[in-house]
């Protein structure tokens, strides 16, 4: 069904997470996944998208170990995992650094080097100066980049994201996806992405993967055919928006079934 | 934060200043108009009140009641801060200590406090002690429940945050659950100093043994039908829970106030 032909990226063959026939069905009866084959490997930024209640979280939440598949096997290949939230989830009390240092914290790293993890990190999702800044005297975008920069803390080979741009306006999230690209080319870990934007999802990834609910299953996959770094302006060009389509209907005709 | 300037703070409470002088008014009023001289025993006015508290003699009297009854209320409620935010974190630490111990805090706070005060002498004395267990008893509610829901509101997301990175039971309560819960704890603290007055107040008036306090005090005026130092001395009984309420809306403000909006 896919139309775009496979193109390699950097095709590392090191596998990082691998789904096989997952399921889960939570303790009420509701079934949230059934037959879930997913494999993201190194170099990879993998989207899923699907409808509100499809159990794409559920993915996510299973792969990062805080759900346990009820059927399936989950196979992880790293223990740096990066784990951004649909909230920026920042501690209220803590500046912008203090909170980025917290995962860091978390791990015993002593304070000079989670300070300098932190102020590396704070670098990369620039919001260097605000250092001080408590979380609110920060805007919507602002917070979600301290979010993030706290994961990049940890260094990940494997970066989790739970519909993070969601709750922002259009003009950030684009921003912010702009950036989560540089960060993704210049850091080399592998995302699986969650969201229910399709034109997000085709922008940013390099395979996109159609889910469909009740329960939810994998309806469609589409490798994306642009290289990275992306120019922000593809957004605008005819094949990007005939992917868009292409994903789009998949979406509608899984959600049909 | 921001200092209020005088001009705008006056211009802010003079709603509250009009209501104080027509409060005054309505008291001249009850004690000139109302009662007869020879009733007026029963409500001195307002300046009688004012110059028996300027006088040595009164002054003296109630202000060392005022230190026995401030140092009971402010023992009590440090003990009842300890053992309600301990009681708290245990109940939440594990579903079945809070279904075995919520029952009793909220107990505690439906006894009449009043029908144990008999009990509490005979069992403990009627001194300083026996003071404080009512005083703890009194205050100790607010601190638990407020703790107990600060503890519990704390967002999903920043617990599985934690959860991720395996940090440990006691990680989580220092590092996340406890910050979350100050302005609540705070808000607890504040209503509890309120009532270990009114509990250091209520012992004294019963025991009436020990250093006398505000309450022994207020019992001798009445008894002796002295009506304005028996109004001095209420006053000053309400101007020592006003600035002990004042006093931790302070504090809650110094700890939490950067980044909760702690209201005073």
């Amino acid at each position: 069904m896919s139309i775009a032909p496979p193109v390699p990226i950097q095709t590392t063959t090191r596998t990082l997470l691998e789904f096989s026939n997952l399921a889960m069905t939570f303790p009420d009866g509701t079934i949230a996944l059934s037959g879930v084959d997913l494999t993201v490997r190194a170099g990879e930024f993998v989207t899923v998208v699907g409808p509100s209640g499809c159990g794409k979280s559920t993915l996510l939440r299973i792969a990062s170990g805080l759900e346990k598949a009820s059927e399936g096997t989950v196979d992880i290949a790293t223990q740096r995992i990066g784990y951004v939230f649909q909230d920026a989830t920042l501690l209220p009390w803590r500046d912008v650094q203090a909170n980025v240092e917290l995962l860091a914290e978390l791990q015993w790293d002593t304070k000079r080097v989670r300070s300098q993890k932190a102020r590396a990190a704070i670098d990369l999702v620039g919001l260097a100066g605000f250092e001080k800044h408590l979380p609110k005297q920060l805007s919507g975008g602002m917070k979600m980049r301290a979010s993030l920069a706290r994961s990049l803390t940890l260094e990940p080979e494997l970066f989790l994201f739970d519909e993070p741009f969601g709750a922002l306006d259009e003009i950030t999230r684009e921003r912010l996806n702009d950036e989560l690209l540089s960060l993704f080319a210049a850091q080399q870990f592998a995302g699986l992405f969650i969201t229910h934007s399709v034109s997000e999802a085709v922008y940013l990834s390099t395979r996109v993967i159609v889910m469909s609910g009740r329960p939810g299953h994998i309806v469609d996959e589409f490798e994306v055919p642009f290289g990275m770094p992306r120019d922000p302006d593809i957004r605008f060009t005819a094949e990007f928006a005939s992917l868009v389509g292409d994903v789009s209907h998949a979406l509608r005709e899984g959600h049909r079934l | 934060m921001t200092r209020v300037g005088l001009v705008p703070r006056l211009r802010r409470s003079w709603p509250s200043i009009l209501v104080f002088t027509a409060l005054i008014g309505i008291w001249y009023f009850i004690s000139y108009v109302l009662l007869a001289e020879k009733e007026r025993f029963l409500m001195r006015p307002p300046h009688e009140v004012a110059q028996k508290l300027l006088d040595p003699a009164v002054a003296g009297a109630i202000a060392e009641a005022l230190w026995s009854s401030a140092v009971v209320a402010l023992t009590g409620l440090l003990i009842a801060i300890v053992i309600g935010m301990v009681w708290a974190i245990a109940m939440s630490q594990a579903r079945w200590i809070e279904r075995s111990l919520f029952p009793y805090a909220v107990v505690l706070q439906c006894i009449p406090i009043l029908a144990l005060v008999p009990l509490i002498g005979f069992w403990f004395g009627y001194d300083f002690p026996a003071r404080v267990i009512v005083c703890v008893m009194i205050a100790l509610f607010p601190v638990v429940s407020n703790t107990l829901f600060g503890l519990q509101s704390v967002d999903r997301g920043q617990r599985e945050l934690f959860q991720l990175q395996g940090a440990t039971r006691w990680i989580v309560l220092s590092k996340l659950e406890l910050p979350t819960a100050l302005p609540a704890i705070f808000a607890g603290m504040r209503i509890s100093a309120g009532l270990s007055v009114v509990g250091a107040i209520v012992g004294d008036f019963f025991f009436r043994r020990g250093s006398p306090g505000l309450g022994s005090l207020i019992s001798n005026y009445q008894s002796r039908v002295q009506g304005a130092e028996l109004f001095a001395a209420i006053i000053v009984a309400s101007l020592f829970g006003v600035a002990i309420f004042i006093l931790f809306g302070w504090l809650g403000k110094r700890v939490v106030g950067s980044w909760y909006d702690f209201n005073s």
